[in-house]
C-alpha cells in the first residue's frame, strides 16, 4: 500500500460507536456485539474474520440496515443509521447498499437478467442488468433461470444484482462459503472487479484465512468485538487466492 | 423404556398447534359442510318422525273428499270398500267472519266435530278451553294459529254469517290439527292467519244450520295396512259421484300435507348439493396444506425412515394430521349445525305448528357427517400423503430440487415488456402450479357460486311474487261467491263501493287424465278479453285465451306429461259431472300450483251452462275499502273476499324476517370457504417464498411491493374467480331450483344482480381481511434468519 494514502486519511464511510446489540431468545440474553467502534473507509476492501457467533454477521447486517443495535451510534456519511426507522433503513437499502450472501437467494421465477432488472427497476442510476453480469463473466447466461445455473453461477448473478444499483457499499457475508475452491474463485474475482473497478466500498465476511490476503485491512472479531485489525501491505488479486 | 407418547405424536402435535390458524381456516370450511348436513338432515329427521307421530296420534286420515251432500248412509258404503278401515264423515263449510279490529272480511272455515267423544279421524289437541258442548250451538274450538294471529281468548265472540243468518259465535278453545298444518284459504297460496281460519263446530249446530240433517258434505277415509289407495280413490269417485262429489284424493295432494312434504324436500335438497361444494374445498385446502407440509419436512422424512420406521408408518403420520384437523371440522360442524338445527326447528314449529317438535341429532345423521367428511379428505388428500409414503429415504434426505420455471404464456405472447419483474414473479407463479392455480380459482368461484345459488332463492321469491301478483293477477281483490250465478252478478259487484272493474271467473274442479297420469284440479274460465287476468307464456309475454281447447300451467304439463295437442280427458266434478275430451292449445308458465285454464265461453259451453260466474275480479278504490267491507259482511251471495294488498303484507310479514336471517347465513357459508381459500393459499405462499420475499426486502423492496408479489397472485386468482363463481352459481342455482321445487310451486331460474354483487363483494371482503392478516406477517419477516439459512 506504498502508493496510495494512508487509509485514515480517506474520508470514512461507516462510522459506529460502541454499538451493542443483545438478542433475546426466551429467557436468555444472547450479547452479540459488546461495544463495537469501527469506521470503513472510501474504496477499501474490509475482510472481517472470527469463528462463528463472534459478531461478524451482525455487525455487517446494522452496516446494511437490516438491523439496529441495542446501544451505540452507527452513521452512513452523513445519516445516522442507528436513529432511523424501518422506512428509512429501505430506502438506504434500496439506493446505497449491494448485499450479497452464502446462499444466493434469487428468485427462481426470474432469469438471470431480470433478477438484476429487479433491482435496477427501483434504483436511481444504476448500469444495465446486461454491463452488471458482464461484469461478473456471466454475458453468455443472461436467460436462465436459476435453476439452470451452477452454484457459483447463481452466486455471480447475486453479484450482479448487488452491483448493478452502483451501490455505495457492498457487503458480502460468506459469499464463497458454499462453493468449491474453483468457483469461489470466479466469485472472488468478481467481487474484486468490482471494488477495483467501480471503487466500491466493499466488506465481506469469511472463516476463510486466505481471502483475507484480498483485503486492505483484516479486522478480527472475537466474542463480540473486535480483537484487532491488521492493515495489509498488498493486495494479492482474487486469481492468487486458492483454498 | 419407551415414553407415554411417542415423538411421531408430539411432533404431530406440534405441528398442529404451529398452523393453527390455518387449520382453524379449514377446520371451519369443514364444518360448515358438516354444519349443513347435521342441519338439514337432523331438521329433516325430527320433521320426519313429528310428523309420523302426529298424524298417527291424531289420526290423519289417508284419503279426503268432497261433495255436495250426501245421506249419511253413504259412509256404509264407502266403509265396505277394500282396504277402508274407517270413514268419518264431516260438514265442512266457508263463512265469511266479523272479526273486532280487522276491517277486511275474513274467512273461517267451519269443520264439524262431534259434540260427544272424539273424532274418527283428523283429531285435534286441544290447547286451551274445553270442547263444545252438546245443544250450544253458537260455541267453536278455534285454531291456535288464527287465535295467535288475532288474539283470541277464551270467551271472545265473533260474528259470521252463516248460510246468510248472521250469528255470534263464543270460542270455548283453541286447538291444533294435523290436518291444517298448513291452511289455505280460498284464492290463497301464502297463509294469512289473519283474513282466514280454521273453526270446529259441533256436527249437530252445524246441520242445523245449513240445513244438512243427517248429511255430510266432506269425508275422511282411513286405510288398512298395505291397502291400495289408487283403487280406493276411485272407487270412492264412483260412490260420491251422484252427491256432486269433486273427486277423492289422498295425501299427496292434500295441500297441508304437501306443503310439510315440500319443506322435507327442500330441507333434503339443501343438505345434498351444499355439503359436497365445502367438503371438496377443504379436501383441496388439506391437500396444499398437507403436500407444503411434506414438503419442507422432506429431509426429516429421509431420517425417519433412515431410522427405521416403515413407509406406512410415515404415511399414517401424515394421515393423522389430516384426520385430527377434520375430527376438528366435524366437531364444528355438529356443535354449528345442533344450534342451527335448533333455530331452524324452532322455525318450523311456528311455521308448521306441530304441538311438539324437537331437535334431535340422530346418531345417523352423525354417522353420515362423519363418513362423508373423513372419506371426502382422505380421498383428496391421499396422492400427497402416498407421495411422502413413496419418497426413498436417500432422495428425501438431499433437498428438494428447486422447482423450473418457465416464461409465461404472455411473455411467449411478447407481452413481457408491459410486465415489471414483481408482475412477471406473479405470472410466472401462476403457470409453474396451473392445476394449483386452477384449484385455488375454482375454490374461490365455489364460494361465490355458493352464495349466487343459496341467495338466488330470495329473487326467485321475488320473480314469484311478482309474476303473480302484478303480471298476472292484476286484480285489487277476488271475490268469490257463495255458488255458481249468471254473469249478470257482475253487475251487482260492479254497485259495491269502490269497484273500478270487475271480470267474471268460473271455476270447475276436474280430474284430468292422460294415459294413466291424472290430476285432480280447477279448470278457471278466463273471458277472452280479460285484462285483470294474463296469461304468460316461459318467456312471460302475454298469451290470448284461445277460443276453445284447454291451457295448462308448466307445472300440470309436467305432472300429466301432457304437451299441446295432446287430447286429455276431463271428469267433470260438479253439477252433470260430464265428462269431457279437451285439446290442449297452449301451456303457460305458472310458479305456483298446477292449474287449467279455457275461455269461459268454451267452459260455459263445455259445462252446459248459460255464462255463469263463481267468481269475479276486481280493480278497487283504496279509499272506499271500509266502505266496500261493510257491504261486503252484509252481502249473503258473497262468500269471502280477498286482497292483494293483505297477501303481501303477510307474504312479507313471514318472509322478510326470514329473509335477513337466510342471507346472513349464506352470506357467513360463502365467507367461510373465500376466506379459508385466500387465507391458506397467502400462508402456504409466505411459506413457500418467505426467502424470495426477505431477500426482495433485503434488496430494498418495500413491504407494499413484496405483498404486492404474494398477495397479488391471489387477489388476481379472485378477480378470474369472480365470473367464474357467477358463472358456475348460476348453474348451481338451476341445480337449486330443481331440487326446491315441490308439488306446490315451481322455482323461476332468476339471479339478480344485487345476488351476483353481494356474492363478489363478499368474496372480495374475504380477500381483504386474509389480506391484512397475512400482509402483518410480511412485516414481520425476520430477513436475517431467512438469509442466514439454506431452504
Amino acid at each position: 500500500m506504498a502508493e496510495s494514502a494512508p487509509l485514515t486519511e480517506s474520508a470514512s464511510v461507516f462510522r459506529t460507536r460502541g454499538i451493542t446489540k443483545i438478542y433475546r431468545s426466551g429467557e436468555v440474553e444472547v450479547h452479540a456485539l459488546r461495544g463495537v467502534d469501527l469506521d470503513l473507509y472510501e474504496g477499501e476492501m474490509a475482510v472481517l474474520l472470527g469463528p462463528s457467533g463472534s459478531g461478524k454477521s451482525t455487525l455487517l447486517n446494522i452496516l446494511g440496515g437490516l438491523d439496529v443495535p441495542t446501544s451505540g451510534e452507527v452513521t452512513f456519511k452523513d445519516l445516522a443509521l442507528s436513529s432511523m426507522k424501518e422506512r428509512g433503513l429501505t430506502a438506504f437499502r434500496r439506493h446505497r447498499v449491494g448485499f450479497v450472501f452464502q446462499f444466493y437467494n434469487l428468485i427462481p421465477s426470474l432469469t438471470a437478467r431480470e433478477n438484476v432488472e429487479l433491482v435496477t427497476e427501483i434504483a436511481r442510476d444504476p448500469m444495465s442488468a446486461e454491463e452488471a453480469l458482464t461484469l461478473v463473466g456471466l454475458e453468455k447466461r443472461l436467460d436462465h433461470f436459476p435453476a439452470q445455473l451452477s452454484g457459483g453461477e447463481q452466486q455471480r448473478v447475486a453479484i450482479a444484482r448487488a452491483i448493478a444499483k452502483r451501490p455505495e457499499v457492498l457487503l458480502c457475508d460468506e459469499p464463497t462459503g458454499a462453493l468449491d475452491s474453483k468457483t469461489g474463485t470466479l466469485v472472488l474475482e468478481a467481487i474484486d472487479t468490482v471494488n477495483r473497478e467501480l471503487g466500491t466500498t466493499t466488506a465481506l465476511i469469511t472463516h476463510n484465512q486466505v481471502i483475507a490476503q484480498m483485503a486492505d485491512r483484516v479486522i478480527w472479531f472475537g466474542d463480540g468485538q473486535i480483537v484487532r485489525i491488521d492493515v495489509n501491505e498488498t493486495r494479492i488479486s482474487a486469481q492468487e487466492v486458492a483454498w | 423404556m419407551t415414553a407415554l407418547i411417542s415423538p411421531l405424536t408430539k411432533k404431530l402435535a406440534r405441528d398442529l398447534w404451529r398452523i393453527k390458524s390455518q387449520g382453524l381456516a379449514i377446520a371451519l370450511v369443514i364444518g360448515c359442510g358438516v354444519a349443513t348436513v347435521v342441519m338439514a338432515f337432523g331438521t329433516l329427521v325430527s320433521l320426519q318422525e313429528t310428523r309420523e307421530t302426529y298424524y298417527e296420534r291424531f289420526r290423519f286420515a289417508h284419503v279426503f273428499a268432497q261433495l255436495k251432500r250426501a245421506p249419511e248412509r253413504l259412509a256404509d258404503d264407502i266403509e265396505r270398500i277394500p282396504g277402508v278401515a274407517r270413514v268419518a264423515t264431516r260438514i265442512v263449510k266457508d263463512v265469511t267472519l266479523d272479526v273486532p279490529g280487522i276491517p277486511e272480511p275474513s274467512v273461517g272455515r267451519l269443520v264439524s266435530i262431534p259434540e260427544r267423544g272424539e273424532p274418527m279421524l283428523n283429531h285435534m289437541t286441544l290447547r286451551e278451553g274445553r270442547w263444545v258442548l252438546p245443544d250450544r250451538t253458537d260455541e267453536v274450538i278455534v285454531s291456535q294459529k288464527s287465535a295467535d294471529a288475532h288474539g283470541y281468548q277464551l270467551g271472545d265472540p265473533i260474528g259470521a254469517t252463516i248460510n246468510g243468518k248472521k250469528r255470534t259465535l263464543t270460542i270455548v278453545g283453541i286447538a291444533q290439527s294435523p290436518e291444517f298444518i298448513y291452511a289455505l284459504g280460498p284464492g290463497q297460496f301464502i297463509p294469512d292467519d289473519k283474513t282466514f281460519g280454521i273453526m270446529w263446530m259441533g256436527r249437530e249446530a252445524l246441520e242445523a244450520a245449513f240445513d244438512l240433517k243427517e248429511s255430510f258434505n266432506d269425508v275422511s277415509i282411513s286405510l288398512m295396512r298395505g291397502a291400495n289407495e289408487k283403487d280406493v280413490i276411485d272407487r270412492v269417485d264412483i260412490l260420491i259421484e251422484p252427491f256432486g262429489g269433486t273427486g277423492a284424493f289422498g295425501r299427496e295432494d292434500h295441500m297441508s300435507d304437501a306443503f310439510v312434504r315440500g319443506e322435507m324436500d327442500q330441507l333434503r335438497a339443501m343438505g345434498s348439493i351444499l355439503p359436497p361444494i365445502f367438503l371438496g374445498v377443504a379436501a383441496f385446502l388439506l391437500h396444499v396444506v398437507i403436500g407444503r407440509l411434506i414438503h419442507t419436512e422432506r429431509e426429516q422424512i429421509g431420517l425417519l425412515k433412515a431410522f427405521g420406521y416403515a413407509n406406512w408408518h410415515v404415511g399414517w403420520h401424515y394421515l393423522k394430521f389430516v384426520l385430527v384437523l377434520s375430527a376438528g371440522g366435524v366437531l364444528i360442524g355438529i356443535g354449528l349445525g345442533w344450534w342451527m338445527g335448533r333455530w331452524m326447528t324452532g322455525q318450523y314449529s311456528e311455521l308448521l305448528n306441530f304441538p311438539f317438535l324437537h331437535y334431535r341429532l340422530e346418531l345417523s345423521v352423525f354417522a353420515l357427517a362423519v363418513v362423508v367428511t373423513v372419506g371426502t379428505v382422505t380421498v383428496g388428500t391421499l396422492r400427497t400423503v402416498m407421495s411422502a409414503v413413496r419418497l426413498p429415504p436417500a432422495v428425501a434426505m438431499s433437498p428438494a430440487p428447486p422447482p423450473v420455471y418457465h416464461k409465461s404464456l404472455l411473455e411467449r405472447w411478447g407481452l413481457q415488456r408491459y410486465l415489471t419483474e414483481p408482475t412477471r414473479i406473479i405470472m410466472r407463479n401462476i403457470f409453474r402450479w396451473p392445476v394449483r392455480t386452477g384449484l385455488t380459482c375454482l375454490g374461490l368461484a365455489a364460494s361465490s357460486s355458493l352464495m349466487v345459488a343459496t341467495m338466488f332463492g330470495l329473487d326467485a321469491l321475488d320473480q314469484m311474487m311478482d309474476v303473480y301478483y302484478f303480471q298476472s293477477n292484476r286484480q285489487d281483490a277476488t271475490i268469490s261467491f257463495v255458488d255458481t250465478r249468471s254473469d249478470n252478478v257482475l253487475q251487482d259487484v260492479m254497485r259495491l263501493p269502490g269497484v273500478m272493474a270487475a271480470e267474471p271467473m268460473r271455476n270447475v274442479p276436474v280430474r284430468l287424465r292422460l294415459g294413466h297420469l291424472s290430476e285432480l284440479v280447477s279448470i278457471t274460465g278466463i273471458p277472452q278479453d280479460a285484462k285483470l287476468y294474463q296469461l304468460l307464456d316461459i318467456n312471460l309475454r302475454h298469451v290470448d285465451v284461445v277460443p276453445e281447447g284447454l291451457i295448462i300451467s308448466t307445472r300440470l304439463a309436467e305432472n300429466l306429461g301432457a304437451k299441446p295437442g295432446d287430447i286429455v280427458t276431463a271428469e267433470v266434478k260438479e253439477g252433470r259431472q260430464p265428462t269431457l275430451q279437451l285439446p290442449v292449445a297452449v301451456v303457460v308458465e305458472e310458479y305456483i300450483g298446477a292449474s287449467a285454464y279455457m275461455s269461459l265461453d268454451a267452459l260455459n259451453r263445455a259445462m252446459g251452462e248459460r255464462r255463469s260466474a263463481n267468481t269475479a275480479i276486481v280493480l278497487l278504490d283504496d279509499t272506499q275499502l271500509p266502505a266496500l267491507y261493510d257491504e261486503i259482511k252484509n252481502t249473503p251471495m258473497v262468500a269471502s273476499i280477498f286482497l292483494r294488498s293483505t297477501a303481501l303484507r303477510s307474504f312479507n310479514e313471514t318472509i322478510a324476517e326470514n329473509t335477513t336471517q337466510a342471507l346472513g347465513f349464506y352470506i357467513f357459508l360463502g365467507s367461510m370457504i373465500a376466506f379459508g381459500i385466500v387465507y391458506n393459499s397467502a400462508r402456504i405462499a409466505l411459506s413457500e417464498r418467505g426467502r424470495e420475499l426477505a431477500s426482495l426486502r433485503v434488496l430494498g423492496f418495500t413491504r407494499g411491493e413484496v405483498s404486492y408479489i404474494l398477495l397479488g397472485e391471489l387477489v388476481l386468482l379472485m378477480t378470474v374467480s369472480l365470473p367464474l363463481g357467477c358463472v358456475l352459481g348460476y348453474g348451481l342455482a338451476a341445480i337449486m331450483a330443481e331440487g326446491l321445487q315441490t308439488d306446490l310451486y315451481r322455482i323461476p331460474l332468476v339471479v339478480s344482480r344485487s345476488t351476483y354483487g353481494t356474492a363478489m363483494l363478499v368474496v372480495i371482503c374475504a380477500t381483504a381481511v386474509s389480506c391484512l392478516i397475512v400482509g402483518r406477517r410480511i412485516k414481520n419477516l425476520d430477513l436475517i434468519s431467512v438469509l442466514k439459512t439454506r431452504e
